[in-house]
């Protein structure tokens, strides 16, 4: 069983990491990047197959070489075994169409094809939703999004889950679809190892990606001289190596077009503020009287 | 059908020293072997006072069956011990030296965070090479049954396993135990309580104030009357970096004197005898509590059932030798004789001749006869109210005795020193509290120090430790909430108190028409599930799912 996963580096976005402008712009360089949490839970489900019904899981990236931090960090926490990188110049500044165009690619060039392809639910940064379905439409596979749970059924070469369906009210399915299949993954995917040999195994894999992915943190050290992608886990592909035509992928291919950008308002630095003694009644009842013209939800 | 379930040909519940003990040997006889803790690490759940006695005349010895223990595991050797008889400031001091030594090859003090992780380590290891392994987190909360026939285990986080043998390890409220029939959780006088703090010591504060070396450790055991009537002990054992101080007692006189556990080990920490050693800083690492069995009532003469062998404190085999506490060795000499028994079985082809075999291999071994000595049960009869404990208690507190135990002078050391007397020590007040408290007025002399440290209060205590909350699934449940059945929980649940809100029990007084009601309320959040309010209150008590509830990290 071997699945791919893709990946994509976000902007840190927690407290302390994002780094404004003056403009209120984010400034990229300076805000370190993370995996898009939400690939975490296609990780999951694709580790939980992995352990569940043998197999290896790619990871799969397009994005500058600094994303090689990223794919190490999905080999050490989530125990990936091959990281691809799908990189240069060309393809930058892609919209969520070229980005697919250009991962199907990536994909249909392994020498392994997989029989599951898996996806998170929306970036963090972008929050479309759109390169995974669109990626599976170039792929030509059967779909399954918001995913919570899986089970795969290998003689049978098909992959039953359990999907979120969020309507009036929130309901589950239950389908079923022939491999391969594209699942993307909901955050609420949870995965389920009841058995002890595959808790066993998972402990195994732990062990054994973490050394892994040690071994390529030698390798994107500032101070080493070690090509990153000599390491033989790790395969860098330009638009070259995927034969793919400038003109339709990176911002060339990008049919959108963004209108415009509004900053993110600046909250002030200083707040005036007064302190007020709960017990005092006079300034309690300043209070309300300050807060009753909101009161009508004016 | 139970056929289609994951099957291994061990299961180990538990990773404490019985457990390790049982799953090496299985390992190293090429035993595909499983174990199941529920702990989010092995230790995590586990408190011991903790000096480890290796015995010479034991088949097993834990650096035996782990050959670099003593240097990755435990903490200091100790080599001295003595016991200190307290009546207010007078103490008089014995040395324990022969009792200590007698048949022990070594003594080592442990913290068992730091021990069962470094076994939970080497046993993974071991038992990955099987086909097996160990995984943390997992409660087992039963046994598998195939019509009536134990045939496997069920837990909470995995799908049931089947087993050809089944090594209950898993301590003192061995759920797996009481599941069989083969215990219960009945009388408060089967068991002791253990109540312990882990006092932080600067650099060279111990070699300093100890007078020992960097590798060396002593013990001290104090007793008399610093915990009013309460039957039982003090202790405290050198590590590394830090002082195990606890106390011990017999379960059924915390609960008869409604005694506060927390109180009484502040008595001791408290006590001017301790202000050298402690020093101006008092900073308490941990506070933890566990029950202990009492071998000498409970260790089960038959502890197996089809293919379920209960080792250690699951089977009640836990030595009080008077002062001197044996539990985790014994865990592991029947941790390993238990995976011997199914070994030799299955090797002539009749794995379900293992408890049979194991239950010989106790006796033969003596291990039955240290636990349940045959003269302990003569004397032992005799009880806190028989006539000879009166007789005692009236000798020792005429001036006739009073000038018996002045005349024996420092002889009276030698008759702590005897491992025969101690074993067979009955249950009394007499030995306890009375015979101490008048050998330190008759003998002892006032101790100098001034004791200035402030323990902290309760909800500090409960406070500094680490809990993963299992919210909306309690694990105990109050059958009867009524303060005549349950309210003995408030005083000697070590993290309750009375008049202390913040603990697990609390009573108090409901209305109703008219009348009003004394009854107890019960907030699991803050246990450390030492199983007291198991056997003192009616309750419906089970562990925590895996990796929930407290996680200790000295023990
Ligand atoms: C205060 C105090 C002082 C003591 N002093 C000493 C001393 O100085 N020397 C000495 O030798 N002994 C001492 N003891 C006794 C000693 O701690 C025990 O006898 C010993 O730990 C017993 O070992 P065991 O392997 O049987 O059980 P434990 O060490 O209790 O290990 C049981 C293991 O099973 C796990 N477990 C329990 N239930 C389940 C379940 N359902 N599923 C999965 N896992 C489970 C637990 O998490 C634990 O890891 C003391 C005890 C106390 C409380
Ligand atoms: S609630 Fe029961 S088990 Fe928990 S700490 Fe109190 S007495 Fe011990």
């Amino acid at each position: 069983m071997h699945s791919v996963v893709l990946t994509k580096g976000v902007p840190d976005f927690r407290e302390g990491q994002v780094s404004f402008d003056e403009d209120g712009h984010l400034e990229r360089g300076k805000t370190p990047t993370v995996m898009n949490p939400n690939d975490r839970h296609a990780l999951r489900a694709a580790l939980q197959t992995k352990v569940r019904n043998e197999g290896s899981v790619s990871l799969m990236s397009m994005g500058p070489p600094g994303y090689m931090e990223v794919l190490q960090e999905g080999m050490r926490d989530v125990y990936a075994d091959d990281l691809y990188l799908l990189s240069d110049r060309e393809m930058g500044a892609a919209d969520t169409w070229a980005t697919a165009m250009t991962v199907a690619t990536g994909i249909q060039k392994l020498d392994d094809p997989p029989d599951l392809v898996f996806a998170g639910f929306k970036t963090a940064d972008g929050e479309t939703g759109h390169t995974g379905p669109q990626t599976e439409w170039c792929l030509d596979m059967p779909l399954l999004t918001h995913v919570i749970s899986l089970d795969i059924d290998e003689a049978e070469e098909t992959l039953r889950a359990k999907r979120l369906v969020e309507g009036d009210v929130e309901e589950i399915e239950t389908v079923e679809a022939p491999l391969p299949a594209f699942v993307v993954a909901d955050p609420e995917f949870e995965p389920t190892y009841r058995r002890a040999d595959h808790r066993l195994k998972h402990k195994d894999l732990r062990e054994t990606t973490r050394d892994r992915a040690d071994e390529f943190g030698e390798y994107l050290d500032d101070d080493t001289d070690l090509d990153p992608t000599d390491w033989d886990r790790f395969t860098m592909w330009n638009h070259e190596a995927l034969n793919l035509d400038p003109d339709y992928i990176g911002l060339d291919g990008s049919p959108t077009i963004v209108a415009g950008v509004d900053p993110i308002p600046k909250a002030p630095s200083e707040r005036e503020a007064t302190v007020v003694d709960p017990d005092d009644d006079a300034a309690m009842e300043g209070v309300v009287e300050e807060l009753a013209p909101y009161a009508g939800g004016d | 059908m139970t056929d289609d379930y994951e099957h291994y040909e061990a299961v180990v519940v538990g990773a404490g020293p019985g457990g390790a003990a049982a799953a090496a040997t299985l390992a190293r006889n090429g035993i595909e072997t499983l174990v199941l803790e529920r702990g989010v690490d092995a230790g995590s759940k586990n408190v011991s006072g903790g000096l480890l006695y290796a015995e010479e005349s034991s088949p097993y010895t834990i650096d035996e069956l782990f050959p670099g223990f003593r240097d990755e595991a435990s903490d200091r050797e100790v080599t001295e011990h003595y016991i200190h008889n307290v009546a207010g400031r007078d103490v008089k001091t014995f040395d324990l030296g022969d009792l200590h030594h007698h048949d022990t090859e070594w003594a080592d003090s442990v913290l068992r965070r730091k021990m069962d992780s470094w076994l939970a380590r080497e046993v993974h290891e071991m038992t990955r090479e099987t086909g097996g392994g160990l995984l943390t987190e997992v409660r087992v909360n039963g046994l598998l049954r195939e019509g009536a026939e134990i045939v496997g285990v069920t837990c909470d986080e995995l799908d049931p396993i089947r087993a050809d043998v089944i090594i209950a390890a898993d301590g003192v409220n061995s759920e797996l135990a009481r599941d069989a029939g083969l215990m219960d959780w009945e009388e408060p006088e089967e068991w002791f309580q253990g109540v312990k703090a882990v006092v932080d010591m600067p650099e060279g504060a111990i070699e300093d104030r100890f007078n020992v070396d960097e590798d060396e450790g002593v013990a001290h055991l104090f007793s008399g009357d610093l915990f009013r009537n309460v039957r039982g002990g003090g202790f405290l054992y050198t590590n590394d970096q830090s002082l195990s101080i606890g106390t011990v007692f017999h379960l059924d006189s915390i609960a008869d004197e409604r005694a506060e556990p927390q109180q009484l080990l502040d008595n001791l920490l408290t006590h001017p005898l301790l202000a050298d050693w402690l020093g101006d800083e008092y900073d308490e690492l941990e506070y933890s509590a566990k029950l202990v069995p009492d071998s000498k009532k409970v260790a089960h003469p038959s502890p197996y059932r089809d293919r379920l062998l209960l080792v250690g404190d699951a089977a009640g085999q836990m030595q009080a030798q008077g002062p001197i506490i044996k539990g985790m060795n014994h865990a592991v000499t029947a941790g390993a004789l238990a995976a011997e028994a199914f070994v030799d079985a299955r090797s002539r082809g009749d794995t379900s001749a293992a408890g049979e075999r194991y239950v010989a291999k106790l006796e033969n071994e003596g291990v039955m006869d240290k636990l349940r000595p045959t003269r302990y049960k003569t004397l032992g009869k005799l009880g806190e109210v028989g006539p000879v404990a009166s007789a005692m208690n009236a000798v020792t507190d005429s001036a006739l005795g009073r000038a018996a135990i002045s005349a024996l002078g420092d002889r009276a050391e030698s008759l702590f020193n005897s491992p025969f007397l101690m074993g067979m020590l009955p249950d009394t007040r007499m030995g306890y509290v009375t015979v101490p408290t008048v050998i330190a007025e008759e003998l002892g002399a006032p101790v100098e120090g001034v004791n200035t440290i402030e323990p902290p209060e309760l909800d500090d205590r409960i406070g500094d430790l680490t809990y993963d909350i299992d919210e909306g699934n309690p694990h105990i449940e109050l059958r009867d909430n009524s303060f005549a059945a349950s309210g003995t929980a408030v005083t000697a649940c070590p993290v309750s108190a009375k008049d202390f809100g913040g603990g697990c029990y609390r009573d108090e007084y409901v209305g109703t028409n008219g009348s009003e009601e004394h009854v107890v309320s019960l907030d699991t959040q803050p246990c450390v599930e030492c199983g007291t309010c198991a056997v003192v209150a009616d309750t419906d008590w089970t562990h925590p799912r895996g990796g929930k509830g407290v996680e200790y990290e000295q023990g």
